[in-house]
């Protein structure tokens, strides 16, 4: 049986749905953490089922405690719209189209002084389980169910390699990798899984190339 | 180790073992985690599900955007008061409690999904009750949420306990025959008699539907819970006393999953159908408050 004992007895989590609720705090703490946390304005746009019946299922309150680095388990989530208050972060929600995306879909759109940032598009597939499909329009796929390094960089030769090879100096397995660009020769982005957590230090040296604009480390355990 | 029921029953018989103790010998193997550490992380998972059972008995959850509000502390006070009730009181506390769970979870509260949050009220109203009628030791407690635990991951491999896939009776009924396998397992009976009440639970809820009032973890969904932890016990008890299953409860699970394709669309958590379907449930949406 390789399914865990703890798939079935899990996830401790703020009811009431671990799709709408536990998945969508889950998604808005991987954006935090795409963005670093800079910003003070975020609006949602609800997709399918989580724009029907989200509310009664508190996706709207799960999804701005996850971006507020509030987890699953905590039951601030319930109380999110006031903390967000106090924090003056301001937020707000609208229904949206995104045609062929996942049932339970969001899309969220991180401002910095009347600017924005970055917009991040995820999905709650079940059970808690969810997975990040769109950053700033690059397709990818990020789950959190590995520790996950974002990079975004130059497409220019040798920043994988660069990555690639301080990674293996540190000891630390690549489990997935995917790479993918717009158009040739401008930005990419690279999403790596590995199989053990990375420090501020390993960040620093993977930082440390002329053509990589940004390193985000992302974990959800 | 094992991929079937069949095969874990065969493991336990084999080595005179409990049906938890290759449970947790499987879950070593496949976490790399060691038994004591597998013991720990169940024992934070029960005492999450200990407040939710205990929660909302004695005060209501918020009424925001709960339509439950207050069924717990109405059910605990009829088996806690005077007045004479039918089942006995040991079955109306565990209603009480299944219900509790159901309601914290409704109010956006805390609970562990035991398989799912809208289900998560039967198996901590069972063990928690029947450890307590029978005075169990807290290790044999964890060992019991093993048990049941290893149910669910046989079923969750082999069929599914998604409502939206297999409706009710695969969130509901499988929580309950989790639950009434390991009730056995806590009142000492045999790892065959453990077999015996999971599948008689899944024959007794086979073809059950997942119908939401307003797409809400609520109605009928709490009641179901109570219902459920019932049959748990009911099942644990038909076994111990002998009365066999006759079906093969690998088949069983099998039939429900099929069941559970047989069901249309409208019928698993889409809001379309059964209950939520009815005139009084879409009052009951106009009425809910601040939503």
């Amino acid at each position: 049986m390789n399914t865990s004992i703890f798939q079935v007895a899990g996830p401790v989590m703020i009811g009431p749905s671990s799709s709408h609720t536990a998945g969508a705090a889950k998604i808005g703490r991987i954006a935090r953490q795409i963005v670093n946390g800079d910003f003070d304005r975020v609006t949602f746009g609800l997709y399918g089922s989580f724009d029907k019946t989200g509310k009664g299922h508190g996706t709207d309150k799960a999804l701005l405690a996850g971006v507020m680095g509030i987890r699953e388990d905590d039951e601030r989530i319930s109380k999110s719209f006031e903390l967000a208050e106090q924090d003056n972060l301001e937020f707000e929600f609208y229904s949206v189209d995104l045609p062929g995306a996942h049932e339970n879909s969001v899309i969220i759109t991180f401002y910095k002084n009347g600017e924005i940032r970055s917009r991040i598009q995820g999905a709650s597939v079940g059970g808690g389980n969810v997975r990040i499909v769109k950053i700033d329009g690059y397709e990818i796929g990020i789950s959190g169910e590995l520790p996950t390094i974002f990079v975004k960089q130059n497409d220019q030769k040798g920043v994988i390699s660069h990555v690639a090879t301080i990674l293996a100096d540190n000891g630390i397995n690549i489990a997935t990798m995917k790479v993918s660009r717009m158009q040739k020769k401008q930005d990419a982005i690279c999403v790596i899984e590995i199989d053990d957590s990375i420090d501020e230090e390993i960040l620093n040296q993977l930082k440390a190339h002329p053509y990589i604009q940004i390193v985000r480390f992302i974990a959800c355990a | 180790m094992y991929k079937n029921i069949k095969e874990l029953l065969t493991l336990a018989q084999e080595r005179n073992e409990t049906l938890s103790q290759i449970v947790l010998e499987n879950e070593v193997k496949h976490s790399e985690k060691s038994p004591e550490e597998i013991l720990q992380i169940m024992s934070d998972r029960y005492e999450v599900m200990k407040n939710s059972a205990k929660k909302a008995l004695e005060h209501p959850t918020s009424p925001e955007g709960n339509l439950i509000c207050g069924i717990a502390s109405t059910q605990y006070a009829y088996a806690t008061g005077e007045k004479k009730n039918l089942c006995g009181d040991f079955i109306n506390l565990v209603m009480a409690r299944a219900l509790s769970s159901s309601e914290v979870n409704a109010s956006m509260g805390k609970i562990c999904a035991m398989p799912t949050a809208g289900s998560c009220g039967i198996v901590p109203a069972v063990i928690l009750s029947v450890a307590e009628e029978r005075k169990a030791a807290e290790k044999d407690v964890l060992m019991a949420m093993i048990t049941a635990s290893g149910f669910g991951a046989i079923v969750t491999e082999n069929a599914t306990v998604a409502g939206a896939e297999g409706g009710c009776q695969a969130e509901c009924g499988v929580a309950a025959a989790m639950a009434a396998a390991a009730a056995v397992e806590l009142c000492g009976g045999t790892p065959l008699q453990s077999v015996t009440a999971f599948s008689l639970s899944l024959m007794n809820i086979m073809g059950l539907v997942c119908d939401p009032v307003g797409g809400l973890v609520q109605i009928p969904c709490a009641q179901r819970n109570a219902s459920q932890a019932v049959n748990a016990l009911l099942s644990a008890d038909l076994a111990m006393a002998g009365v066999q299953s006759y079906i093969d409860a690998d088949e069983v699970v099998e039939a429900m999953y099929k069941v559970g394709k047989l069901l249309p669309m409208q019928l698993k958590e889409t809001a379309l159908g059964g209950v939520a379907a009815t005139c009084s449930g879409a009052c009951l949406m106009k009425a809910l408050p601040q939503l």
